[in-house]
Order: C-alpha cells, then sequence, then structure tokens
C-alpha cells in the first residue's frame, strides 16, 4: 500500500460504458423491450481520490459500479483497471484483479451469510484467494481486520443477527479490506443506517483511505454525504452523466440544470437557514429508461428548457477547466 | 390556538421472547389546531409506535399501551369502542405512511379505494363519492384523473402513490394528519415536491400534521415545532427555530453535529456520536442516553432526568443542560 494523496495516472477508467437490459413485455413473452440503465457512461479514477457517483433511483450509479466489478456483463465500452480492460480478460484473469477491486453493499443485512460467525465471513476470501494458508495465521488476520473496522476481537464469534446495523456495515467493510484492495465500489454504504451511526461510518471509510491509500468510487444518492466523502463528483440521469467535476466546482458552482435542482431540493438542518431559501422544485418524475424523452433526457422537467432541448442530445463538453456539462445552456 | 391532540403519559409496551419492550415510555406531547409538530428520533427511538397508538394500530396481542390519555378533541380515544374509533379513523386522523405500496390494496383501483371511505364516513353516493375523488387526484397532482381513478397501484409510480396515499387522507377533510415517514421511500426531487404538496394542502385544509421523521433537514424546513425522541421518550421540545439554534440535549447536539450540511464549509471530519442506542429491555437506570453522552456526570448514571423548562417554550431531560447552553459563554 502506497501513497495516500491522489495522482494523476488514472487507477480505473470507465469508456463509453452501455448496459443494455432486454425485458419481455407483456406476459406472454412479446416483443421485447430494452433499458438502457447505463448509455455512454465514461470517467475516470486517479488513484487515492474519491469519486461520488449521484443521482436518484433508476439513473444507473448502481449498475455501473456492477458493470465495474463485472457482476454485471457490460453491453459496450471499456472498463480499464489498472491497465486491464476488464471486460475482454479471461475469467482466471478477473478472478485476479477482483481481489484489488472490492465493494461494500448497501445493505449490512442481506450481504452477510447469516449462517457464518463473523469471523467466518472475514476469513473465507483470505482462504479462497489463499492469501493466508495458516489457520491461526487467518485468526490473527481477522483480529487485525476487525480492529482497522472497529470492532472488538470477541466480535469474531458472534453471528450477523447479534449486530446492529453500524456493526454489520463495519463487517463487510473488513471482509472488503481482507483482500487489500486498491479500490473499493461503496454502493450507498450509509443510506440504510441511522444519521448517528452514518458520521461513524463515513470517517472509517475516511480513516481506512488515509491508511491503506485506498480509492472510492461512491455511490450514493445523499448530496451532503457526497459532498463530504468525495474529490470529485458525477452526476447521473437516467444512465447519462450530465455533470463531472470537482467536488467544490459542483457544489458552489453546479452548471447542470439538474444538478441545481438536486442541490436545492437538499432540505438543510437549520430552520433559519430554510426560510430564506431559493428552492427549485421539479415537476413531473423521473421518465422511463423503457421510453426516454427525445433529445435531451431530462428536457420535460428542465426549467429552462428550449426548443432545440427536444431534438439535440448533448454532449458532455468542456464549459470550464475539469468541468464537463452536458447541457446545451450551460 | 387550540389543542386539537393531546398525548398524556403514553405508555405502549411489546412484549418478545427478549422481555418487554418499553417502546413508548411514558410521552406527553400535543397537537394545536393548524400546526406541524415534528416527532423526530433515530430507528427504534417509538416515534412510529406513538402514531399507531393514537390511531390505536398497535398489533395485539404482542402490542398493548397500557397506560396514558390520548385525547382527540376533548375525548380520549383510549376509552372509545372499536366501532367509535372507526369513525375517528380516516374521518377525522388521515394517516400517510411511508411505505405507498404496502399501504394501498393492489386488487382494487385506486378509484374504489379513495371512494369507499367517502362512502362509508361522509355517507355519499357513489356518483358524488366519484366526482369527489377526481377532485381530489386534481388537488393532489394527479392529472388525467378520470383514466387515473380506474388503474390500479401498481400502475403507479413511487412519488405518485403518495400522491395517493395523500388523497385518501385528505378525502374526509380530517383535522389531523399523521404523516410516518411520508417521503422517506422516495428521491429527494419527488421528496421536495411531496413535503410542499402537503404542507400546502394542510395549510389550504386547516389540517394539522404531525410529522414523523429521521430527516432533520425535513424537520427545518416544514414543522412548527419539534419533539426529539430517545430510547422511547422525548428529551427534547420546543419551537423548532429554538432547537436547531440553541440544542440544550446532548442527543439532539450530537444528531445536528453528526450530519453534513452543503450551507456549511466541509469539515475534515464528521463529529459522530459514539456508541450504539440501547437495547429497550434493558435500559440503563438512569439517563438512556448517559453510556453516549460527551457530558455525563455521574448522576445521570443513576437518575433519570425529566422534561424541565430550559428557555421560554423550550424543555430537555438532561441534568447538564445548561452546559449547553449557547447563549452562555462556557
Amino acid at each position: 500500500m502506497s501513497d495516500a494523496t491522489p495522482s494523476d495516472a488514472p487507477i480505473l477508467e470507465v469508456r463509453d460504458l452501455v448496459k443494455h437490459f432486454h425485458i419481455s413485455s407483456g406476459a406472454f413473452g412479446g416483443q421485447a423491450a430494452v433499458v438502457k440503465a447505463v448509455d455512454g457512461v465514461s470517467f475516470a479514477i486517479r488513484r487515492g481520490e474519491t469519486l461520488g457517483l449521484v443521482g436518484e433511483s433508476g439513473c444507473g450509479k448502481t449498475t455501473t459500479g456492477r458493470c465495474i466489478l463485472q457482476l454485471e456483463k457490460p453491453t459496450a465500452g471499456q472498463v480499464i483497471f489498472e491497465g486491464r480492460d476488464l471486460t475482454t480478460v479471461s475469467d482466471a484473469e478477473l478472478r485476479k484483479v477482483r481481489r484489488r477491486l472490492q465493494v461494500i453493499f448497501q445493505d449490512p443485512y442481506s450481504s452477510l451469510n447469516p449462517r457464518m460467525t463473523v469471523g467466518q465471513i472475514i476469513a473465507e476470501p483470505l482462504a479462497v484467494h489463499g492469501l493466508v494458508r495458516d489457520r491461526a495465521a487467518r485468526a490473527k488476520r481477522v483480529r487485525e481486520l476487525l480492529g482497522h473496522a472497529g470492532l472488538l476481537p470477541a466480535m469474531a464469534h458472534r453471528y450477523p443477527h447479534e449486530l446492529s446495523g453500524g456493526q454489520r456495515q463495519r463487517v463487510g467493510i473488513a471482509r472488503a479490506l481482507a483482500m487489500e484492495p486498491a479500490l473499493i465500489v461503496c454502493d450507498e454504504p450509509v443510506s440504510a443506517l441511522d444519521v448517528s451511526i452514518q458520521a461513524q461510518i463515513i470517517n472509517l471509510l475516511e480513516e481506512l483511505q488515509a491508511e491503506f491509500g485506498l480509492t472510492y468510487l461512491f455511490v450514493a444518492h445523499d448530496l451532503s454525504v457526497v459532498r463530504h466523502i468525495s474529490d470529485r463528483v458525477a452526476v447521473m440521469y437516467l444512465g447519462k452523466i450530465v455533470e463531472i467535476t470537482d467536488r467544490k466546482s459542483l457544489y458552489e458552482n453546479p452548471q447542470h440544470p439538474y444538478t441545481r435542482a438536486l442541490l436545492s431540493a437538499v432540505p438543510i438542518p437549520d430552520p433559519a437557514v430554510e426560510a430564506g431559501r431559493e428552492r427549485i422544485v421539479l415537476g413531473g418524475e423521473v421518465p422511463s429508461p423503457l421510453n426516454p424523452p427525445s433529445g435531451c433526457v431530462f428536457h420535460p422537467r428542465c426549467p429552462i428548457a428550449i426548443d432545440e432541448c427536444r431534438r439535440e442530445i448533448p454532449t458532455l463538453r468542456e464549459t470550464r477547466a475539469d468541468h464537463r456539462v452536458a447541457c446545451i445552456r450551460a | 390556538m387550540d389543542v386539537l391532540l393531546d398525548v398524556h403519559d403514553l405508555q405502549t409496551q411489546f412484549t418478545t421472547s427478549g422481555g418487554v419492550v418499553r417502546a413508548v415510555d411514558g410521552v406527553s406531547w400535543d397537537v394545536r389546531a393548524g400546526e406541524t409538530v415534528a416527532l423526530v428520533g433515530e430507528s427504534g427511538c417509538g416515534k412510529s409506535v406513538s402514531a399507531l397508538s393514537v390511531m390505536r394500530l398497535v398489533s395485539a396481542p404482542a402490542g398493548r399501551i397500557v397506560g396514558g390519555r390520548i385525547l382527540f378533541k376533548g375525548r380520549d380515544l383510549l376509552a372509545l369502542s372499536d366501532d367509535e374509533m372507526r369513525k375517528v379513523r380516516g374521518r377525522e386522523i388521515g394517516m400517510v405512511f411511508q411505505e405507498p405500496m404496502t399501504s394501498l390494496n393492489p386488487v382494487l383501483t385506486v378509484g374504489r379505494q379513495l371512494t369507499e371511505t367517502m362512502e362509508i364516513h361522509l355517507g355519499m353516493s357513489s356518483a358524488q363519492a366519484r366526482a369527489r375523488a377526481g377532485e381530489i387526484l386534481g388537488l393532489v397532482g394527479i392529472s388525467d384523473p378520470e383514466r387515473r381513478l380506474r388503474q390500479y397501484p401498481h400502475q403507479f409510480s413511487g412519488g405518485m402513490r403518495q400522491r395517493i396515499m395523500i388523497a385518501m387522507a385528505l378525502s374526509c377533510n380530517p383535522s389531523l394528519i399523521l404523516a410516518d415517514e411520508p417521503t422517506t421511500a422516495l428521491d429527494v426531487t419527488i421528496q421536495a415536491q411531496i413535503l410542499e404538496l402537503m404542507k400546502d394542502l394542510s395549510r389550504k385544509l386547516g389540517a394539522a400534521m404531525l410529522m414523523i421523521t429521521h430527516n432533520l433537514g425535513v424537520v427545518a424546513r416544514y414543522a412548527d415545532r419539534v419533539n426529539v425522541m430517545y430510547a422511547g421518550r422525548i428529551v427534547e421540545r420546543g419551537t423548532a427555530r429554538e432547537i436547531y439554534a440553541n440544542p440544550r440535549h446532548p442527543y439532539t447536539l450530537g444528531l445536528l453535529r453528526s450530519v453534513p450540511r452543503l450551507d456549511e464549509p466541509r469539515k475534515s471530519r464528521l463529529d459522530p456520536i459514539s456508541g450504539q442506542p440501547p437495547d429497550l429491555t434493558r435500559l440503563p437506570p438512569g439517563c438512556a442516553f448517559a453510556p453516549r453522552c460527551a457530558f455525563v456526570v455521574e448522576r445521570c448514571r443513576v437518575e433519570r432526568p425529566e422534561l424541565a423548562t430550559v428557555a421560554e417554550a423550550h424543555t430537555a431531560a438532561c441534568w447538564e443542560s445548561a452546559r449547553l447552553d449557547a447563549r452562555v459563554p462556557a
């Protein structure tokens, strides 16, 4: 484990990622319809940094994460991790790469095997990948990993149902750490937790990043949490990235009307601030990805849409240094 | 303002294999006509059980209201017969639940579900109820009500279902609406729509609202008065402005400090509340928050603090409350 500061070489590069799901419409099969869950997504993450991927349900952020992990096979595009395109490597090679590419799931209740003790859950991948072959050494390593995740060694003998939500998420983190990963995809890691526990887990993730030089892809819908943890942020809407830039630019100078609306929709925990706040309440709902709108997919809800927006698909273009926006009006 | 709902010393318990859970342990709060009151707290604090107790929907035999009074317009709801209570539910007190999919009947059309309550409670003919149902759907922002009334819940999106729940809650012109995490399952832009709608309608129709939530931002934006709950008890109460500007219970202070805020400079670290919420079957003898509290003194572990006035219209249950007063220099 090396440097903890972001360096310029990307550890992960996603190029024109596409994931279409084919579903049959109607009870009798019928014509297949296509859900364009991820529709041409490109971004890069530098070693040691955290890229926040935000958006509302159905925007494709989780599918993007799963395509990177190769838990879903992308329809098209490349996922280049540490120099290798994961969409073309052999299965044997993929298994080796996976060790360096770990995941922490949203729901710590369903991502831990209820029949295994915490110790077994963490030790299993160590044995499977042959990282620690000796049993006693494995037990020692499990204790060490529990410590990294802020859990007492005695936790190794407990079962998942005996733990609180926060403790379970710590077990999930210890299991991911066991593989000595370079990059962790964190898929809504705190959204199922109570607020007082969320802060504990976020601090833990940041400490571990500094200690082990980890890179995070942080997938979440909570914009306040994403601002806290991310160095750079990408905003997704209906399968596409609509804005991507560094944290400061995104939160202080959002360019895309959707990003602005999202930020304005987050209530601030202070009535005095809330009383004087300008609000953009978007009309309508996120359209179905089965039948996305023409032109810019956001135009039916956009407060500044013009006629052209119905026809022209906006490309993600650089409006200022390291700030890309997919909007012809930005 | 008239007190509409006056809950006094409510105690609701659940008998479990692990012992008796005192989910609501002697809480008192009230709602005045036309205002919005919030019950705030984390999972298991008793906020939802408080609302279910008011509606007398705590599931027997495990759950039981063992003490207290619930005066609604001067009548004790706990003393009503089942028949009388049915006339209160839906007619005088409307309810909006968190999960609109599980609270709507999947095999009845939306129109049928809306008209049924009006036919029963208001004695309308089916034609009258149908016409009124169409009007209400328009009121909650659902277009093409005639067609929509013939559809089933699964044909609506999450946000639309929650609009239907609100339409049902409002259909009989209740004087009070209980909203239990009405927007937790929804995306932020839809959450903003629904909350604006609820606030707008309750103002227009003069209904008071009890809002149950864990989201401090939502409370800050919409509530007039706030009750903060922890481990089955109210630990702090006051006007929203007062509570946020000058929290006097360490738990409230901890909650406010643990969430990252979009309107403030980004902190390098979040301030979580340490530890976890207590096991309600084994509550400590003193203050339930003492094991996690940064201000704890010896007295807290042996003697339980009651709510005491700390400022005008502001009470807190904490022995060390004076040390938290932001207006007094430390």
